[in-house]
């Protein structure tokens, strides 16, 4: 059974169909690509998933459970976690605190307010943050980050969670191409335990890391398999040379 | 290694030293050592009393707002109703016991602000801040209306002769006792305080005040987290408003309407939200100054006028507050996980 299987999903902003008939399976354990021009509903289908937006039509499943009415708390708490195309670090917060809330919030209000896990998680976040090369600014705030480092951060973040799927829009979006490498290495190791959608335009970083692409034109699956096989598509490369 | 590009950025910034422990131990010295300065000066103390009792409205509305973004002008409403209650217990029942009364006040202001906190907050959508505002606003609004026609609680002259606060035979008059009642319990109330900010619940809290969406992405139930701040905001405010009707005698229906409610908002500004201390200071200026204007034979006609340039002129050239010229940002907001060597 799939992780996830989204379902003829639709969904229109005021007359523009964003998304129309969208069907996906995603597998545990793979990373999974989206890809398509620009305006093709990559980031509108990732945002239904993870519940910025809600979907008109369709359903999303999730683990077997039907999540497409449900709010982004209870979507983070089923296991999706988001990072968003636009970087939401938390500025006035230190780097080490950002992670801190993200891990700390599967934790009941009564130890949140007697601070019952903050040593148990120095660890991880700690872990976390030596992982994604942040440690020694750990103490600054996250909002004196440079924007390569808060992209860092955001992914650190939403691993924090501990997700079962890991959505990410645009992560190696204003990075340098030595940057975008060393974002995949690290997100391989994630794939053991944590299957992965990503919205990417950097189509050779989207090739080195994905076992499945999906492509997304004017709100409808253009195509979808391997990465070889969308490779050699005919109704991709048309898409891809004549409006890319 | 690939060091992110992009602008560049100091590295390695050192966390500022923190003074609010000093500013705190301060205000604590200066407050126990007050009752001995005035000496006789008996309506001193009462003013001190006064001021000491309005700062647990001043703490419930740095709750709300400086701490969790919550908007409330309607916060007079829980100290208002807590005082209304102990003065009706006290002249029902013939009941003004301590160990009694300041529970039932607590209570009441907890009950009163979870219920405004389940309307106000808990709806399927995040209300904005804007609705939030409007609605304390109006419950304060409403409440002090229908106390003021309603003859059963005085109407509009209020509830006098309260009945006075007793630990067994002994009675609680105005003065130094009172007065160091009413600080013992500031000092609990702060202490309590400052706990929830420096715990992991400040965290989510501060990150809240900061992006409240984000946090929803995390798996927070946001608005749950702020109708619980809210509540016990509820309950500082109701424990407060009793005190203010033992100590004064009386409560009336402007003890929880706008106008108090506005003055607590007044306090948390001018002496710096979000720092616990600085809402203490504001009530502090604000009612030190609005006696000794008020006094003054040459300004008694203008001195709520000049009060208010004074308070204007602080939240236009000064909008963190008293507070803000020695506290950082950084230190503001908090710190809740390791911290390099301070400088």
């Amino acid at each position: 059974m799939a992780l996830l299987e989204i379902r003829g999903v639709g969904k229109t902003f005021r007359t523009l169909r964003a998304l129309d008939g969208v069907d996906i399976d995603v597998m545990a354990g793979t990373f999974h690509g989206l890809i398509g021009p620009n305006g093709s509903g990559k980031s509108t289908l990732l945002k239904a998933i993870a519940g910025a937006h809600v979907a008109d039509s369709g359903t999303i499943v999730f683990e077997g459970r039907d999540i497409t009415r449900a709010t982004p708390y209870e979507r983070a708490r089923a296991g999706l976690s988001l990072k968003f195309q636009i970087t939401a670090v938390l500025p006035e917060l230190s780097v080490y605190d950002n992670v801190l809330l993200a891990m700390q919030s599967a934790e009941t209000l009564p130890r949140l307010l007697f601070s019952l896990s903050r040593r148990a998680l120095d660890g991880e976040v700690t872990g976390l943050l030596e992982r994604f090369r942040l440690i020694d600014r750990a103490d600054d705030l996250a909002g004196e980050l440079s924007h390569g480092q808060q992209q860092w951060l955001e992914i650190a973040m939403a691993l924090a969670l501990r997700p079962k799927l890991l959505l990410l829009d645009e992560p190696t979006g204003g990075m340098s191409p030595e940057e975008r490498r060393v974002t995949g290495e690290l997100l391989e190791p994630i794939k053991a335990h944590c299957a992965l959608i990503i919205v990417e335009h950097d189509l050779h970083f989207i090739r080195d890391i994905c076992d499945r692409l999906t492509v997304l034109d004017q709100g409808k699956v253009l195509d979808q398999g391997d990465v070889e096989a969308i490779q050699r598509s005919p109704k991709v490369q048309q898409v891809f040379t004549t409006r890319v | 290694m690939a060091e992110p590009t992009g602008t560049r950025v100091r590295s390695g910034s050192r966390v500022p030293r923190r003074v609010l422990p000093y500013v705190e131990g301060a205000a604590l010295v200066l407050a126990v050592i007050v009752p001995v300065v005035l000496g006789d000066r008996t309506d001193l103390v009462t003013l001190a009393t006064n001021v000491l009792i309005l700062s647990f409205l001043a703490i419930s509305f740095d709750l709300c707002w400086g701490l969790s973004g919550i908007m409330s002008f309607g916060q007079a409403l829980f100290f208002g109703v807590a005082g209304y209650v102990i003065a009706l217990v006290g002249r029902d029942l013939e009941f003004s016991e301590i160990w009694g009364t300041l529970p039932l006040a607590m209570l009441a202001g907890l009950v009163l602000a979870g219920l405004f906190a389940a309307f106000l907050l808990l709806g399927r959508k995040p209300p904005t801040t804007i609705f939030v505002a409007l609605g304390t606003l109006t419950g304060s609004y409403a409440a002090e209306r229908l106390v003021s026609g309603w003859q059963y609680v005085g109407a509009g002259n209020g509830l006098s002769s309260i009945k006075l606060l007793k630990i067994g035979d002994y009675e609680f008059v105005e003065g130094t006792a009172f007065y160091f009642l009413a600080l013992s319990l500031l000092v609990l109330i702060y202490a309590g305080a400052r706990f929830l900010k420096r715990s992991q619940l400040g965290l989510v809290l501060a990150g809240m005040r900061q992006n409240e969406e984000r946090l929803a992405f995390f798996g927070y139930r946001v608005q749950l987290f702020k109708a619980v701040v809210f509540s016990l905001a509820g309950l500082v405010a109701g424990l407060g408003g009793a005190l203010y009707s033992y100590h004064q005698g009386f409560i009336g229906p402007g003890n929880m309407g706008p106008g108090l409610s506005t003055t607590a908002v007044l306090y948390c500004l001018l002496g710096g939200s979000g720092t616990l201390i600085g809402p203490v200071f504001g009530a502090v200026t604000v009612e030190v100054l609005s006696y000794v204007l008020s006094d003054l034979d040459a300004l008694k006609p203008i001195w709520p006028v000049i009060l208010g340039l004074i308070l204007l002129a602080v939240v236009m050239f000064q909008p963190k507050g008293i507070l803000g010229l020695v506290v950082s940002d950084r230190e503001r907001i908090g710190s809740y996980g390791r911290r390099r060597k301070e400088r």
